[in-house]
Formats: C-alpha cells, sequence, structure tokens
C-alpha cells in the first residue's frame, strides 16, 4: 500500500448495557477517499462514526486516526474494568483536532454569530488569532455560500443554510478527515442538494470522507466504497460500483437499495 | 406618616445601604459558590456528586433563620466569632448557593447533548466547553429563576435582624418602639422592600430582553 491510510479500526466493539450494537469491526480508509456507511436503522452506522472521534468510546478494539491510535477496552481478564488513561484522552483530544464532524441536527452554536461558530475551534482550541481566523472563517463561509449571513445568529437561518455553516465549522479546524452523520437527514428534499453540493465539492477537492446517509445518488456519483452495515456487522464492503451494480451479490443489501430508491 | 417617613429618614438611608449590600454580597458570593455546586452535581465522579447533593440537602433542607443562629452565636464556641453583618452574609450565602446551584443545574440539563458533542468534536476538553459552549446557554435557560432567587434573597436579608444587623426590619422595630407607631414604621419598610424588588424585576426584564435578541 502505497496510499496513506487515515482511518484505520482494529476490532472495534461497542455494547450499550446489554445490546451490542457494533461487533468486531474492522475498517480501513486511506487519504482522498470517500466512503458511504449504508444500513437499516439500528444497524450501528452512527455509532460507528462516533466513534471514530470517541463521543462514543468503544467498548474493545483500536481506533486508529491520522496515525494516532487509541485502544479501547481490555481482553485481560483480571482487569474488570477499564478505564481510558490521561494519555488516552490527551490522543483523543488530539484525534478530535485533526478531525471534524458534521451532525444530523446540525448543533450549531445558537449564541454566537455565524462567524464566531466557524472561528470558535480556531480560537478557542488552535489558539490562532482572531483577525487571522476570521479571514479564514470568511473565506469558508464564502465557498460555501453563507458570506452574507456571516453576522446572523443560526436561529435565523434554515436547515440547509445551518448544515453548510457546520461543515464550514469543520473545515477550520483543517481536517484530515471529516465525517458525516446523516447530514441531510433533517432537512426537506429541496434543501438537501445544497449540502450535497457542498459535500460534492469538498469530495472534488480529494477530502477524506466518512458519510452515514440514505442518499443513494450521491452515494452512487461520489462514493469510491460503500459499507453496508447490518446488526452490527459490515455484511458488505466493496467499490461503489459494484455495490450499485448489478451484479452485487449480496441478496440483503439488494434487498434494502430496493426499497430506498423504488 | 409622612412626617415620620422624613425623621426616620436618616436611619432608613443607612439600612437601604446595609440591606442592600448584605442582599449584593451573599447573591454575588453565593452565585460563585452556587455554581460550584452545579458543575459538582453535573460531574462525571460520583465523589463530587455527593458532596454536592449533601450541600443541598443541608442548606436547602433547614431553615434560614436556623442557620444564620448557629452561625451567629453557635460558631464562637469553636471559637469562631463573626460579627453580625459577616455571621449574616455568610448564612446568606451558604443558604442561597443551594437554591442557585439547583437553579443552574437546570439550566446546564437544558442543554442540548449535541451542544457538548458538537464542542467535544471541535477538540474542546471539559472546562473550554463548559466555558465557552454549555454555561453561556445554560446560565441564560437560568436567568428567570436566578433573578426570582435574588428578589427573594433581598427579603430574606430582614432575618439577619435578629442578630443585631441594622438593616431595614431593624430599623423598622427599633423606631416602632421608640414612637409607638408600628404599623406606620412597618409599612414604610414594607414600601421600601416593595420598590427594592420592584426595580429588580424591571432590571430582569431588561437583561431578557437583551439576550433575547442576541439570539
Amino acid at each position: 500500500m502505497t496510499t496513506d491510510v487515515v482511518v484505520k479500526v482494529n476490532g472495534l466493539s461497542k455494547t450499550f448495557g446489554d445490546s451490542v450494537v457494533l461487533k468486531n469491526i474492522n475498517l480501513t480508509v486511506s487519504a482522498g477517499e470517500v466512503v458511504v456507511i449504508m444500513g437499516p436503522s439500528g444497524s450501528g452506522k452512527t455509532t460507528l462514526i462516533r466513534s471514530l472521534n470517541f463521543i462514543e468510546i468503544p467498548t474493545l478494539g483500536t481506533v486508529e486516526v491520522c496515525g494516532i491510535s487509541v485502544e479501547c477496552g481490555t481482553t485481560n481478564a483480571s482487569k474488570k474494568t477499564w478505564k481510558l488513561s490521561r494519555e488516552d484522552r490527551r490522543r483523543m483530544s488530539e484525534i478530535r483536532q485533526n478531525t471534524a464532524m458534521v451532525f444530523q441536527s446540525f448543533n450549531l452554536f445558537p449564541h454566537m454569530t455565524v462567524l464566531q461558530n466557524v472561528i470558535e475551534g480556531l480560537v478557542s482550541v488552535k489558539g490562532i488569532a482572531k483577525d487571522a481566523a476570521r479571514q479564514r472563517g470568511q473565506s469558508l463561509l464564502a465557498s460555501v455560500g453563507m458570506i452574507e449571513k456571516a453576522n446572523d445568529y443560526p436561529g435565523r437561518l434554515s436547515g440547509g443554510q445551518k448544515q453548510r455553516v457546520a461543515i464550514a465549522r469543520g473545515l477550520a479546524m483543517d481536517p484530515k478527515v471529516i465525517f458525516f452523520d446523516e447530514p441531510t437527514s433533517a432537512l426537506d428534499p429541496e434543501v438537501r442538494d445544497e449540502v450535497l453540493g457542498v459535500m460534492r465539492d469538498l469530495a472534488r477537492s480529494g477530502m477524506t470522507m466518512l458519510v452515514v446517509t440514505h442518499e443513494v445518488q450521491f452515494a452512487r456519483d461520489v462514493a469510491d466504497r460503500v459499507l453496508f452495515l447490518e446488526g452490527g456487522n459490515v455484511v458488505q464492503d466493496s467499490s461503489s460500483s459494484d455495490f450499485f451494480g448489478d451484479n452485487n451479490q449480496s441478496q440483503r443489501t439488494r434487498q434494502f437499495l430496493g426499497r430506498l430508491t423504488v | 406618616m409622612f412626617e415620620l417617613f422624613i425623621r426616620a429618614l436618616p436611619l432608613l438611608k443607612m439600612a437601604i445601604v446595609t440591606t442592600l449590600s448584605l442582599g449584593v454580597v451573599s447573591f454575588v458570593c453565593g452565585a460563585s459558590l452556587g455554581l460550584l455546586i452545579a458543575l459538582a452535581r453535573t460531574s462525571i465522579y460520583r465523589f463530587f456528586r455527593s458532596i454536592a447533593f449533601a450541600y443541598v440537602s443541608v442548606f436547602r433542607g433547614t431553615p434560614l433563620l436556623v442557620q444564620i443562629l448557629l452561625i451567629y452565636f453557635g460558631l464562637p464556641y469553636y471559637g469562631v466569632v463573626l460579627g453580625p453583618f459577616a455571621a449574616a452574609a455568610l448564612a446568606l450565602t451558604l443558604y442561597i448557593a443551594a437554591y442557585l446551584s439547583e437553579d443552574f443545574r437546570a439550566g446546564i440539563k437544558a442543554v442540548d447533548r449535541g451542544q457538548w458533542e458538537a464542542g467535544m468534536s471541535l477538540g474542546m476538553g471539559y472546562w473550554k466547553n463548559q466555558i465557552r459552549i454549555i454555561l453561556p446557554q445554560g446560565l441564560r435557560i437560568s436567568t428567570p429563576s436566578v433573578a426570582s432567587r435574588l428578589i427573594g434573597l433581598m427579603k430574606d436579608t430582614s432575618l439577619a435582624s435578629t442578630v443585631t444587623v441594622v438593616e431595614l426590619t431593624r430599623v423598622a422595630n427599633t423606631l416602632g418602639a421608640a414612637t409607638f407607631r408600628y404599623m406606620d414604621m412597618f409599612l414604610i419598610v414594607g414600601a421600601i422592600y416593595w420598590v427594592i424588588s420592584q426595580v429588580l424585576t424591571i432590571a430582569q426584564t431588561l437583561i431578557e430582553d437583551r439576550l433575547a435578541r442576541r439570539y
């Protein structure tokens, strides 16, 4: 392999109480790849993507992002409870600073203007001077077509506009990979395209992206690879053309897609 | 009644200052302490949660008057002698901190979980996330109930009269006794409390308007 590996997941499992949400997931994503994660609800796709920047802490397994790795859980039976060490937390924070996440519910900061939202991470986490951050923020807002709204509060924006600002906020951190967790699911069909358009541009610019979505057209056009999850397992991991091609062998996948595309 | 008011005015002025300072000092100290308790109460560590829980249980669960008397008359037995004003301010601080901590906690809890996650995803640690993202929203949410506490506290300062702090109620009591015009004196002082409360209410409305505009 000559390409850089950005995300590497090894034996990742996650349980909430008694329910096992992810079972021994292995996944490698190379730089510049766009990976779409699909699957029925409850399949664990959101938990998987949230585990990659430790918003959800895996129960077991190793997650390596941008060369920083955190080993979660322990196979050592004598250690009954496992706790994150200070070093683990430091690494998790470093991973978060090198990645970005776009949420289904946008999660913009309502007490800050659009521009303040975008530069918040730059100023308060990366310690970049306000003026420089503001300039960068403005050019990012321009790139997602939101510069006119720079001084508005998020409460005045439409869903599509909010999500574009959220993408700009993520981009401000200069991430090596962006995680999208159903970025268009809370949007009505009319404004979906404006968000998907921004994501297409990002993919074209070579950004590494992991996208949990039900947008078949987007996956077909933009994804390099599609991961199909069900019941906490990766049922299929194939190139986009194989996944959507007529020769897709997995009956389960075909059934699922049949219902989505109609 | 008016000539009584004029005669009492010099004393009343002093008493108003005392009442206001007692209220403001206790509120500022109590709010700081209350915020710490609210954070402890929402901590992931059971140890901090238990301490905060116990604190609120004690200081919200016993009468303010008992707390004032304990601090003023009880503590000297253990060598801690506080003047009347200090004792009353301490008691009011400890008391209001318990209530305010619950108001703050309610506000913090009302902030959507996604806000915390968004801060985390930017690489913020606990304190940065609290200070930049959660508290600015949570404290805003708790503004109305906190304002009510402040108004309540202003009136509760009257209990300081029991430990010889010369504030409004004590002045009314003293002058009432000297002139045999209790009715008039307490009406005057009651009206002053009411005016203080109204001013605070107006301030609250202005602050809430201001906060709402920037959202």
